[in-house]
């Protein structure tokens, strides 16, 4: 930067000044939008909820040693009531206390996956968007070979292939969701690549390698994450389907999908060993659907009501 | 371009993807940490039939042999022995085939008829009550596991009403004294074919919760596009040309503002496809179709890999040629879209 013309730094500051400033003006009109919608509000609200759920959840599940399997062959069954609001499994487990500790895994799975997809998706994106040309090529059409399998059923061949458990469904789930994040930071960065700002900067000869890391990158975050906010919602719902046929964590993991798998062979029985996990599921993907629905008519300005 | 250029492309594309396809389900398969031609030879199996069951599942020869074989062996018609079976795995897919499309296309073909007719009626009603319930229950059907639906309907419809069975194709009664004739292989075709009207009333009180079950997602994402489509085309100037000549607005809307409507929702077909045919893996499981979801789910669970690769890689191919007809068609109904 110290070889930057005084013209050249002048016109750069302008830029980030105008940059700056209208989208301090803009964010503070957004939250005004995003807390408009109602529905967006309460999302948020029951996401911070159940994240302070998670933390707590030895606090929180009335039952913590059932929560993490613990078993009481006494009381197998028992119809939600006062003394097990949910009621109780095919073991006596208190199915409350295992949907509280089965937050945790709901939450941290998402969180793992975004990682990874952030990790790998997009700086390919990135790199792909900027150079162009024949490297640009080659990513995009390997993109093409992913995307060519409906997602979950690529991650159930792979979770299978690699054997089952809950680290391998992260792996399969990064596999499926990069290239869908490639694609969009490569688009993000042909256009940020022809803005006033990189080629400034490329003019006065800063490395490509730096200005993807320092200006494509950055820049390309706000989409990937209202973008992540929208998949969200997807990943918890394949998390679940995939330990639901058995592929994820071992019993007595207190997983809800597994929960699910496992109240499927009672359900006419005890339809409550099925329906409050698929309600916490439900809940949980709900909120993070509303949030992301608001998050996008903030920032697209096309699809506002 | 012009569409003959575009269409060139897109399907020397699409070999590409189909060569990519094979490669990465190649590869996939090669990470199994056990050795197939041991489960394949069965338990307490000596050296020689484990050296037999190799040969008998290509795993002998360096890898690029093995790939070229594989490769062949699909171009032949020969996608692999099961190691559950021990029966050629493409034949038994296709057995299994018309039970996933009767379910994927009932499914699918209601959720673009309800998804695109509510969709016009909330945009019709914008703002009023019936709007903002609708749009819930839109962002509910995307919210919510295809196969925690389906128990549901099973505990609800079965267990606590009894006014609709709870798995299966036929009931016992009609399956032994009404049994239809194999035709296609649908079982919804072949009974309206052979003209078996007690197999067919039958079949569909078994087809509503899985149909219904596999369409809450399509419905959802048909009704979210659809809506936000009519009200961008209900904001264009012919339309408010139409109303002020005095057009009136039933016309307005479900006649010109609906039409216009269509084509985005064409583009999501491809997106429904997809999640009909993963839902339809769980719906077949839990209401006991024997489809390829049921296959491909016993196959997953056997670590069947052939059966899994196969599997894997006929959906690959079904799913890649349909979004490309997809394409095609939307490219041949709005001359507009700039092809690229």
């Amino acid at each position: 930067m110290s070889t930057a013309s005084p013209a050249a730094s002048r016109f750069l500051l302008d830029d980030w000044r105008v940059r700056h400033q209208s989208s301090l003006e803009e964010s503070r009109h957004s939250v005004r939008i995003f807390f408009r919608d109602r529905l967006a509000a309460v999302g948020l609200i029951y996401i911070a909820l159940m994240i302070a759920v998670a933390i707590f959840a030895p606090v929180v599940a009335p039952y913590p040693g059932q929560g993490r399997g613990a078993t009481d062959l006494r009381a197998r069954f028992d119809s939600p009531g006062a003394q097990h609001v949910f009621g109780t499994d095919n073991l006596g487990r208190d199915v409350l206390s295992r949907v509280v500790y089965g937050t945790r895994i709901a939450l941290v799975m998402p969180a793992i996956v975004a990682l990874g997809v952030v990790l790998i998706g997009v700086p390919l994106g990135g790199i792909a968007g900027y150079y162009g040309g024949w490297l640009d090529e080659v990513v995009m059409r390997v993109t093409d070979i992913f995307l060519a399998f409906p997602g979950l059923i690529l991650a159930m061949a792979l979770v299978a292939f690699l054997g089952p458990g809950l680290r391998n469904i992260a792996i399969a789930l990064v596999v499926t969701w990069w290239p869908w994040y490639a694609r969009l930071v490569r688009g993000m960065a042909i256009s940020l690549r022809e803005r006033p700002f990189v080629k400034a900067a490329r003019t006065m000869g800063v490395r490509d390698s730096r200005i993807v890391l320092r200006h494509i990158l950055p820049n390309s975050l706000g989409p990937v994450i209202v973008q992540m906010t929208l998949d969200v919602g997807a990943v918890i719902l394949e998390v679940a389907a995939l330990s639901f046929i058995g592929l994820g964590a071992a019993p007595p993991t207190p997983d809800w999908g597994l929960m699910i798998s496992e109240g499927r062979l009672y359900v006419f029985e005890a339809w409550w060993m099925v329906v409050f996990p698929g309600l916490a599921i439900f809940a949980l993907v709900l909120a993070f659907n509303f949030v992301g629905d608001g998050l996008r008519d903030v920032l697209d300005p096309r699809s506002r009501r | 371009m012009s569409l003959r250029l575009y269409l060139v492309r897109r399907v020397g594309l699409l070999v590409f993807v189909l060569f990519g396809v094979s490669v990465l389900t190649f590869v996939m398969a090669r990470v199994v940490p056990a050795d197939p031609a041991v489960l394949y030879a069965g338990a307490g199996a000596r050296g020689p039939a484990i050296e037999q069951a190799r040969k008998i599942l290509r795993l002998d020869g360096p890898l690029y042999e093995q790939y070229l074989g594989y490769v062949s062996g699909l171009a032949h018609g020969d996608w692999g022995t099961s190691l559950r079976t021990h029966r050629a795995v493409l034949p038994d897919i296709l057995t299994f085939l018309p039970v996933t499309l009767e379910l994927v296309f009932s499914a699918l073909l209601l959720g673009l008829l309800a998804g695109v007719a509510l969709g016009a009626l909330t945009a019709d009603r914008k703002g009023r009550a019936i709007d903002f319930v609708m749009r819930i229950f839109a962002v509910g059907g995307v919210s919510l596991p295809a196969f925690f639906v389906a128990l549901v309907f099973q505990v609800l419809f079965f267990r606590a009403l009894n006014v609709l069975p709870a798995a299966g194709m036929f009931s016992v009664d009609v399956a032994q004294n009404y049994p239809v004739s194999h035709v296609t292989g649908a079982p919804l075709l072949d009974a309206l074919i052979t003209g078996n009207l007690t197999a067919l009333s039958d079949h569909l009180r078994y087809m509503v919760l899985p149909v219904l079950a596999l369409a809450a997602y399509p419905t959802g994402v048909v009704m979210r596009m659809s809506r936000s489509a009519m009200l961008e085309s209900l904001g264009q100037d012919y339309i408010r040309m139409a109303r002020a000549m005095g057009v009136p607005r039933r016309t307005i809307i479900y006649r010109f503002a609906l039409k216009n409507s269509l084509g985005p929702v064409l583009t999501v077909v491809g997106l429904m496809l997809a999640y009909a045919i993963i839902g339809a893996f769980f719906i077949e499981l839990i209401f006991a179709w024997p489809g390829i979801g049921t296959y491909g789910t016993m196959s997953i669970l056997s670590l069947d890999y052939p059966a899994i690769m196969a599997v894997t890689l006929f959906v690959a191919v079904i799913y890649v040629v349909v979004n490309l007809l997809v394409d095609l068609a939307i490219a041949w109904l709005d001359p507009r879209i700039v092809l690229s």
